[in-house]
């Protein structure tokens, strides 16, 4: 809980303006120079500072606040968008892009001007460099920007994360250890899809608004994912360029479709065979140009989280979404992964609101062998 | 219950509460009875025939087929009648049984007080020497009872006819679905494969209807609780064969759009069976047929308090409406002008679902509670279970870490289902655990059929049969066992320390390599670690 002060609370604010740079195009993450400019050439943008400009706006409380920021596109770019003062800025060169040290170093400075709440906005990479550098002197927020964001620390949209904020400044949201994870690079290469945990921060949390670390999947989610994988294997029609999604819920299908898929890409699937691997949301738009026949996407949520779209999949974008059609969705979840979300919805995030309003409502899952759940699928803007 | 200073009883209790008990169970090496076996021990020595029967019943081996006679003995356990009775004496003592505590931790089973006499009247010669095959001539008075205890369920579901064959709740519901695809079947309805349910009924009405090649779709609940009436609109279709639901579900929470959830289904074709495994507060108060359902089924021992024998003799009562009773499983008991016979006239039938006409000696014992009960009786027993449930869930509410989600404010019918999602948090205390811990202080605790879909659950149910004094004794201990999750959370973690089993590993359960179901499987799979 918040102290009561008589002075106004303070806030930092950073922000990894690369994040989310590698999603679209298919490249998993933005972590590292080489991968950022490998982006930019396919065309990736970074949506730190969009996202960010979001939140801000969203805001209910910005009167009794100081903001602490960093230079340019680390921060004070989007506080003023926002309208609001940037209080203290933290110098950031302009003439070279920013660096996970720059976060680091900001963040830092921040503990020392005593801020009450970092908030930031980036990806799980951008997550690790906060609890390098901060550990649990502060508690921390994420605005999701980022292609992984499968920590705990972030709010399930940046206008939900508007929300986590303004009920801190009032001081009436209590702060928790939340997971900090990261893809588990040495567990992909065994061909699974695991986050590795790497230390907790403190987060303000709320069960509806902050979207909980994504869960490992387990055995006998393997056994339930084969029999979702037979399900659907027999369900589908010829001719259908089928879209499928990462995860070890379609991995499943694509070991039943004997397809040599990529575990955290998106794949393309036609007649049971692979057209191709691991594509970015370019390729799947020429493909979908290409095919003459019905368009179909396959995906599974995160675990944990409920994530359907937005998180993990960026490839499939509002435009890819809208070329297949909504009624064109269909969901592949174990029960247990269902269950363990108790109750929350399944959620979108594309970035579009147009396109999240359309997926929400009711969506069928397939869960097993001749069984499907009815789950309810909601847009992440409160 | 306040007690005065020269009471001999006030040391038992603190602030008009009974103190926490001091519990210890017995604990016995007991071997498995297979391993007690010596060699021609016997319990009973059989007097040799007189020569005369001999004579006249030659050698009866003779009478059978020899493809149906055995070529060796069945290896059964030789052991004298007192080392029998002390074996199953030990083993009743490291349980937590029904009659040996408050058992109202195991909420969605309906532990009532099941009355001894209706016991006796089972185990009498006239009841217990009865047997299947005889001429209906000779057994009119038990199928009198069958007869007279259908009018009974008909009155208290609203249906126009029962069938007492399914032996259980399961059996019941697997035939509701069998008679769902008969119908469907009669009526040239190929496309109506897919039957809906919902995640908080019993996980029987999906796997049942699955074996009849039914496509299963489940339906969440609601922000409510309630099964979420917008998801069934969704869900229904042309082929959607019918609704298999409870009603109220474990959560205790009435759905009070019942009749809308049977009208959606009705509208393209499907029918209604209700899963009456929670009627325990509803009896005499609302019916299945005035909601609109088709069939339903009842389970006497839960709602009419034969014992659970966990899968010996049961009842699972099925009834429909008269469009659905040529769907029947048979016999179905008769009266022909005063004479009782046995039905087996069903061309249209799903057929037997269980050999012979059921299990008569648990009908009997239904028969005998309704009867001692009567019709107010019986009203009562649902307005005193309600009661008790909502008395004890405003005590279990004021624990510290408890809630129970959904319908905030709302009171509900028979149990709750409750969460220590707070608990847990504050503590890191799963609600497993505070099971074990309630086992050391002599209490039964049950969490939720899995998957859990509300994190950290526990479900109780006091029925109508415990009293005030018993339901302060649990929540009493709950409450010391949450305060010691608290305090000190490592003698939650590390319970029971009571008991003589400290913990079951599940992973056993699942693995084929070590689960033995059978004496042969446990030598083969175990001789190694039994020697060691």
């Amino acid at each position: 809980m918040a102290k009561a002060i008589a002075k106004p609370m303070t806030i930092g604010l950073i922000i990894n303006p690369v994040a989310g740079l590698g999603g679209r195009v298919g490249l998993k993450g933005s972590d590292g120079i080489d991968i950022q400019r490998r982006a930019r050439e396919l065309g990736g943008q970074g949506r730190g500072v969009e996202r960010t400009i979001s939140t801000l706006n969203s805001l209910s409380t910005a009167s009794d606040v100081e903001i602490l920021t960093c230079q340019g596109t680390m921060g004070e770019d989007a506080v003023k968008t926002a309208g609001l003062n940037a209080n203290v800025v933290f110098p950031i060169s302009p003439y070279r892009q920013p660096t996970p040290s720059d976060t680091m170093a900001a963040a830092r400075w921040m503990v020392e001007q005593g801020v009450s709440l970092i908030v930031f906005a980036g990806g799980d990479g951008t997550a690790r460099n906060l609890l390098d550098a901060v550990g649990d002197q502060v508690p921390v927020l994420g605005i999701p920007a980022g292609v992984k964001v499968q920590s705990a620390v972030f709010a399930i949209s940046p206008k939900a994360a508007g929300e986590l904020l303004s009920r801190f400044i009032q001081g009436s949201i209590r702060c928790q250890s939340s997971e900090v994870m990261d893809l588990d690079e040495e567990e992909l290469r065994q061909q699974r899809v695991s986050a590795r945990l790497y230390g907790y921060l403190q987060t303000p949390v709320d069960r509806c608004l902050t979207q909980g670390a994504k869960t490992r999947s387990n055995t006998s989610d393997h056994a339930s994912a084969l029999a979702i994988a037979e399900e659907m294997a027999g369900a589908m029609c010829p001719d259908t360029l089928y879209l499928i999604g990462p995860g070890m819920t379609t991995a499943a299908l694509k070991e039943k479709l004997r397809i040599d898929g990529s575990l955290i890409g998106v794949d393309l699937v036609c007649n049971g065979r692979l057209i191709a691997k691991d594509v970015s949301e370019r390729e799947i738009l020429s493909a979908i140009d290409a095919h003459r026949g019905p368009v179909r996407l396959l995906i599974t949520c995160i675990g944990g989280q409920g994530f359907l779209l937005g998180r993990g999949n960026p490839q499939v974008s509002p435009e890819v979404l809208n070329r297949i059609g909504f009624g064109r969705i269909t969901v592949l979840a174990t029960t247990s992964k269902l269950t363990a979300l108790h109750g929350k919805p399944l959620l979108v995030d594309t970035g579009s609101s147009h396109v999240d309003r359309m997926l929400s409502g009711y969506i069928p899952v397939i869960t097993g062998y001749r069984e499907r759940q009815v789950y309810k699928v909601s847009d992440s803007l409160l | 219950m306040n007690y005065s200073d020269t009471d001999i009883r006030k040391h038992r209790h603190t602030d008009g509460k009974p103190n926490l008990r001091r519990f210890h169970q017995a604990r016995w090496d007991e071997p498995v009875v297979m391993e007690l076996s010596a060699e021609g021990e016997r319990g009973i020595l059989i007097p040799e025939a007189e020569q005369a029967v001999r004579d006249a019943a030659a050698n009866v081996y003779d009478t059978l087929p020899s493809s149906m006679r055995r070529k060796n003995a069945p290896a059964l356990p030789e052991i004298a009648q007192n080392r029998v009775l002390r074996h199953y004496l030990r083993l009743s003592q490291e349980n937590l049984g029904a009659d040996l505590q408050v058992d109202i931790g195991q909420g969605t089973c309906t532990m009532k007080y099941n009355p001894k006499i209706n016991d006796q009247l089972a185990y009498s010669p006239k009841m217990a020497e009865l047997h299947p095959l005889q001429d209906e001539s000779t057994v009119q008075g038990i199928l009198e009872v069958m007869h007279e205890f259908e009018k009974i369920i008909k009155a208290i579901s609203g249906m126009d006819k029962a069938s007492f064959q399914p032996r259980g709740g399961s059996a019941a519901i697997y035939a509701n679905a069998a008679v769902i695809k008969k119908y469907h079947d009669a009526q040239g309805n190929t496309h109506k494969d897919e039957i809906i349910t919902t995640m908080l009924s019993h996980p029987s009405d999906a796997a049942c209807a699955k074996l009849f090649g039914f496509k299963i779709i489940t339906l969440y609940p609601d922000d409510d609780g309630y099964p979420d009436i917008e998801a069934l609109k969704a869900a229904v279709s042309e082929r959607t064969a019918g609704l298999m639901i409870t009603n109220p579900e474990d959560t205790g929470i009435f759905n009070p759009r019942i009749q809308e959830f049977v009208d959606i289904v009705h509208e393209v074709g499907g029918l209604c069976a209700y899963d009456q495994a929670n009627a325990n507060g509803l009896l005499g108060i609302t019916r299945a047929r005035d909601a609109g359902f088709d069939l339903c089924q009842f389970n006497l021992h839960k709602t009419f308090s034969t014992p659970h024998n966990s899968g010996g003799p049961a009842v699972g009562v099925q009834a429909v409406t008269k469009e659905l009773v040529p769907y029947l499983p048979g016999p179905l008991v008769e009266n022909d002008n005063g004479r009782y016979y046995l039905n087996d006239d069903l061309p249209h039938g799903i057929g037997k679902v269980a050999a012979f006409y059921g299990a008569a000696s648990v009908v009997l014992r239904a028969y005998a509670w309704v009867m001692n009960l009567g019709a107010e009786g019986l009203k009562e027993v649902a307005e005193i279970a309600v009661l008790n449930n909502n008395y004890l869930m405003g005590e279990v509410l004021k624990i510290k870490g408890s809630s129970a989600p959904w319908a905030k404010g709302k009171r509900r019918i028979e149990q709750v289902r409750y969460s220590w999602e707070e608990l847990h948090r504050d503590t890191g205390i799963h609600s497993e655990q505070l099971g074990l811990r309630m086992a050391d202080y002599g209490l039964h605790y049950w969490t939720s059929h899995h998957p859990y879909l509300l994190p950290e659950p526990a479900t109780f149910e006091p029925t109508e049969s415990y009293s005030i004094t018993d339901m302060d004794e649990y929540v009493r201990t709950l409450k010391a066992v949450t305060e010691e999750a608290y305090s000190n959370p490592a003698i939650v973690r590390s319970a029971p320390h009571n008991c003589p089993i400290h913990k079951i590993r599940h992973d056993n359960f699942d693995d084929p390599e070590r689960w033995a179901v059978t004496w042969r499987a446990y030598c083969r799979k175990h001789a190694d670690s039994s020697n060691g």
